[in-house]
């Protein structure tokens, strides 16, 4: 379970987050929405320790990450797996190497064992025979589930996805989506996700929170989100024609 | 000034800060020392050759009287060579090689979230992928150093054969006359000086890239030009220091 307490981020004179508590439960996929610029990829990078808060708390399963220094947070850091926007895979390594990579840094494994570890991590996000390509040769679709494969290669605690869906087709979106949440539930993991995509959030937002401004603005599932009457939510849900349309049905 | 002064100095420090696990680092230092060293040979080889012929050339053009001998051109080309031309000059080419490559390949890796991922991970992003540069500069360019001065040498022999100014034998004789082997640890200095600059520099210069590829070539150039200027200040510390 991560639970953020009060987190507040400035950058000089800009509050980016304000006073922003929520937790996150093992298990269940937690999503993160808003509008471009409301917070959300600096409230992610606030919790998994690439921007440290200017004030408030992070804490993986009791441990407060954000007393700690680099040494101390290595061992929680292992437990986590994040899939980056445009998947920032290695680039000068193999898909294999790239997935094996932390296995060779924090684990005593065998080549052989890596190996296999890589294979069944290949398997399971559906990508086979791709292991010596290099992520030039591959689609955005497959370097997105070569970046899970990576993620899930120490069999992580907790999942931190940024914009799983940007720059995919809505069937690969919907593919990669469902990927994350058979993974969430196979290995009872905190997934974090920051989204922007109406369709992951009806999909697979069982817990769902809205940023505006920086703030938390409201917090519920993807069943409550059709019958709110907050105003910022509704203009943010339903801003497409397709969302209204599926409204009116409703 | 001094902010950046201070990120560079703590930089380097969490470069060599204890690495996760030693075999993966060193896999690192050997490609790196690969890249550095095998991959900078032909531009080197190519610069000595032609600058030992020069020099060799506008130094006897200079020494022309009978008063002097002939063999002081092989003398005066072989000082020059080792304690300038070749530390320096091969310096200077191989921080717009070796050290804008390096700047470019951390400053991409630090826009596509490729350094984040790596913290992320848990693994300490300046040791590596900063230290592995520098071990492989501080240890590879010395080693192109005194392969430009033997080549330097080859350059300096061809062209006493085809300008005749001066006699082959001549030439020979000069290397060997009044040789200070001081000269030489003052170009190894150097050169290990001008490795650490080099790389030090240009990894931080991408390290600390923020925006896209437009600022990644930035910080590149950056870091050519400020390793430029610190090599040739140092060349001035290091020959005062020791001569």
């Amino acid at each position: 379970m991560i639970e953020i307490q009060n987190i507040r981020k400035t950058f000089g004179e800009k509050t980016v987050l304000d006073d922003i508590s929520a937790t996150f439960k093992p298990g269940t996929n937690s999503l993160i929405i808003g509008s471009s610029g409301s917070g959300k990829t600096t409230l992610l990078k606030c919790i998994v320790g690439l921007h440290e808060p200017t004030a408030g708390d992070v804490i993986f399963d009791g441990l407060n990450f954000t007393d700690m220094d680099f040494e101390q947070r290595v061992p929680i850091r292992t437990h986590i797996g994040m899939l980056f926007q445009n998947s920032a895979l290695f680039d000068s390594m193999t898909v294999e190497e790239n997935i094996i990579f932390p296995l060779n840094l924090f684990t005593n494994m065998s080549k052989a064992e890596k190996t296999d570890r890589a294979n069944f991590c290949l398997e399971r996000v559906n990508l086979k025979g791709v292991n010596k390509l290099y992520p030039s040769e591959l689609s955005g679709g497959m370097k997105k589930r070569v970046g899970i494969a990576r993620a899930i290669s120490m069999q992580p605690k907790y999942l931190f996805v940024d914009e799983p869906n940007s720059g995919l087709d809505p069937k690969t979106a919907i593919l990669i989506d469902d990927l994350i949440n058979e993974l969430t539930e196979e290995y009872q993991m905190t997934t974090v996700i920051v989204t922007h995509d109406m369709n992951s959030v009806m999909g697979i937002g069982e817990h769902v929170i809205f940023l505006h401004n920086g703030q938390k603005w409201w917090e519920g599932s993807n069943h409550d989100i059709a019958h709110t009457d907050n105003k910022e939510l509704n203009d943010f849900v339903f801003a497409s024609k397709f969302m209204r349309a599926a409204r009116e049905k409703l | 000034m001094f902010h950046s002064f201070g990120k560079y100095i703590l930089l380097l420090r969490l470069s060599f800060r204890k690495p996760e696990k030693f075999n993966v680092y060193w896999a690192e230092v050997m490609r790196e020392m690969v890249s550095v060293g095998i991959g900078s040979l032909g531009i080197i080889a190519t610069i000595s050759l032609f600058i030992g012929a020069a020099v060799t050339i506008q130094t006897a053009f200079q020494l022309i009287s009978p008063l002097i001998p002939k063999n002081v051109v092989g003398s005066i080309s072989r000082d020059s060579t080792i304690l300038e031309f070749a530390p320096t000059i091969s310096s200077l080419v191989l921080s717009g090689r070796v050290g804008s490559s390096m700047a470019s390949q951390i400053g991409t890796m630090r826009v596509t979230e490729q350094i984040d991922a790596l913290e992320i991970m848990g693994v300490n992003a300046p040791g590596y992928l900063i230290s592995p540069k520098i071990i492989a500069g501080v240890t590879m360019i010395p080693v192109l150093v005194v392969v430009a001065i033997l080549l330097s040498f080859i350059g300096g022999y061809v062209a006493c054969l085809l300008s005749r100014e001066v006699s082959p034998a001549d030439y020979v004789m000069g290397l060997s006359d009044g040789f200070n082997p001081i000269t030489v640890t003052v170009c190894l200095v150097k050169s290990v000086v001008f490795g650490f600059i080099i790389t030090s520099i240009c990894c931080y210069q991408g390290f600390y890239v923020a925006g896209g590829s437009l600022e990644v070539g930035q910080a590149s150039t950056r870091g050519v030009v400020y390793s430029c200027v610190m090599i040739l200040f140092f060349d001035l510390v290091i020959s005062r220091m020791f001569l």
